[in-house]
């Protein structure tokens, strides 16, 4: 079915169990909305020694939007906000493929398993909601993104 | 007896349904309430006018302008006849958005009666598309105007029993859909409308989700303006439709400026043509009209009140099987009284976008999230609904594929 190619099985392991989703604090909070469907987020978190730190969200939407979420967080975290920079664009690379790159499991780790997500233009922003919202506090805390 | 309802015959008339959709499945169009198909007369309407009469209206001393001015005034005339209004009181817009655009904007710079001052009131509602509240909010906003609104009710109808707090002598402009695209829940409007004109106020009326679908007596419900939206009612995109009382378009202003709706120019000052030309600046959507007026005349044909207990039948079935699904709530009303064909619905533990995700795989199109209605959406405690909305093309068979998609989507998150 042409659908488990879109919710694959880490998808919703991510989607039922979100990682790094908790209380989002201090300054640099940053409230993403996709005004398409109202799915919400707001995350926070530091930079310390040029690394990505204390990352955490909170939010509503589809299982796409919420796998998306978790699984950034448990990529960019710990990394150097250049490794973080390198992630951020193979992935939107990815989702903006239309189903015709596979993504480096290297460096993507589990979001490889939303490039099924880019064959339905309808989902990519699903997908991107939180590493937007990512990018946006990191450069809040002065990376240079 | 009426004849049985021949949607067989109708959806011949629609080519879209012959396209495939994704894994070769048939299309279940649930999504009229966003935009409606369009039959082949619309299509040939329009292809008729740019084969054979296409030129600028009202301009040309030549032959073919004339007949684009006829094709063009002539679609006026058949909206005006679909309404029981005069012709001179349709007046063609983009679309409904603009429609309402075009009386908040007309209202701001309006001198007398119908003009806005700081401390005036606009009342809408909770049920409102974001394009019968938008224009409001704003020009409160920019006026100083009060924005006031109806609550809403559980079930889709309004609270109206604080309707003296809310239309006061200070009342300008009462707005409020006829059906709410949201929970298909038809408002009772009748003690609003009475209250609006006891205070002096004008009652606008959002028939976007009406008109292509119930037969609508004006001068019965006794309002002051309408608008509706062409492509909702088999008609092309580009065209929208304001109907307003002839001695109200009189005192308003003009929204756009520019060519056509002018009665004289010089470099420091202008007058204005008579409605409806000095709501219609600028060469006009002309193809889209006559395919409008084609779409009113395929809806006439068919019968409205026929096409309107159609899709009751329709939405009475799609009701019943739904609440027999484990797990599925419907939104809003829950009966087939004072409701039209449209059914928002949720499923426990379940994101509309993925329910509606899994529904394209049974080729069935519905709208999922907040619908433009985002207030009544947050009302209701949700981040959004799946909403299914039925028009004349649908069949019974329709709406079983819908149900099985329903419980498919159910199960393939659950089972996993």
């Amino acid at each position: 079915m042409e659908l488990d190619s879109l919710y694959q099985e880490v998808i919703l392991d991510h989607y039922k169990k979100p990682h790094h989703k908790g209380v989002p604090s201090g300054n640099f909070q940053v409230h993403h909305v996709n005004p398409n469907c109202g799915d919400e987020i707001t995350l926070s978190l530091k930079i310390k020694d040029d690394t990505i730190q204390d990352l955490v969200w909170n939010g509503v939407g589809c299982s796409i939007s919420q796998a998306s979420a978790s699984i950034m967080s448990d990529l960019v975290s710990g990394k150097s906000v250049p490794e973080a920079h390198i992630a951020l664009a193979q992935f939107t690379e990815l989702m903006q493929s239309k189903g015709t790159i596979k993504g480096d499991e290297d460096v993507l780790e589990d979001a490889i398993a939303l490039a099924g997500v880019s064959k339905f233009p309808a989902r990519v922003k699903c997908a991107l909601l939180s590493w937007m919202a990512f990018k946006d506090a990191a450069i809040q805390n002065g990376a240079r993104l | 007896m009426t004849s049985p309802f021949n949607v067989t015959r109708i959806k011949r008339d629609f080519p879209i349904f012959q396209e495939e959709m994704r894994g070769g499945k048939r299309l279940v169009f649930l999504d009229s309430g966003a935009t409606s198909q369009k039959p082949i007369q619309v299509m040939d309407a329009e292809r008729e006018f740019y084969s054979k009469h296409n030129a600028a209206v009202h301009r040309g001393s030549y032959y073919l302008a004339e007949l684009a001015s006829e094709a063009y005034e002539g679609a006026r005339a058949r909206v005006a006849a679909f309404l029981a209004v005069s012709t001179s009181e349709i007046i063609f817009t983009k679309s409904a958005t603009e429609s309402l655009n075009l009386l908040a904007v007309s209202f701001e710079r309006s001198a007398g009666a119908l003009g806005i001052k700081p401390g005036d009131e606009l009342v809408v509602s909770e049920l409102e598309h974001h394009a019968n509240l938008l224009p409001w909010q704003q020009l409160a906003k920019r006026t100083g105007a009060v924005l006031k609104w109806f609550e809403m009710n559980p079930d889709g109808s309004l609270d109206l029993t604080k309707i003296d707090q809310i239309i006061t002598p200070k009342c300008k402009v009462v707005a409020i859909t006829h059906l709410s695209n949201v929970l298909g829940s038809a408002p009772d409007i009748g003690p609003i409308i009475a209250a609006a004109h006891e205070v002096g106020a004008v009652f606008v009326l959002d028939g976007c989700q009406s008109v292509p679908h119930q037969p609508i007596d004006i001068a019965a419900l006794d309002i002051d303006f309408l608008v509706f939206s062409g492509h909702k009612a088999l008609g092309p995109t580009g065209v929208g439709v304001l109907w307003g009382k002839a001695h109200l378009l009189d005192q308003m202003e003009p929204f756009l400026y520019g060519g056509s709706m002018i009665e004289t120019v010089t470099m420091t000052g202008a007058t204005w043509a008579d409605a409806p030309k000095k709501f219609e600046a600028g060469v006009p959507n002309m193809a889209q009209a006559v395919g409008l007026a084609a779409a009113l005349e395929y809806l006439s044909e068919v019968g409205l009140p026929k096409i309107h207990s159609w899709e009751m039948e329709l939405t009475a079935y799609a009701l019943q099987g739904l609440k027999e699904i484990e797990g599925v709530t419907v939104v809003g009303p829950q009966g087939i009284d004072a409701r039209g064909g449209v059914i928002s619905f949720v499923i426990d533990g379940l994101h509309p976008h993925d329910v509606g995700q899994v529904m394209d795989q049974y080729g069935v199109a519905v709208r999922t999230g907040h619908h433009c209605a985002w207030p009544l959406i947050r009302k209701l405690g949700l981040t959004g609904t799946t909403r299914a909305s039925f028009y004349l093309y649908n069949e019974m068979a329709d709406i079983d594929i819908f149900l099985e998609s329903v419980n498919g989507a159910r199960d393939y998150f659950r089972n996993r």
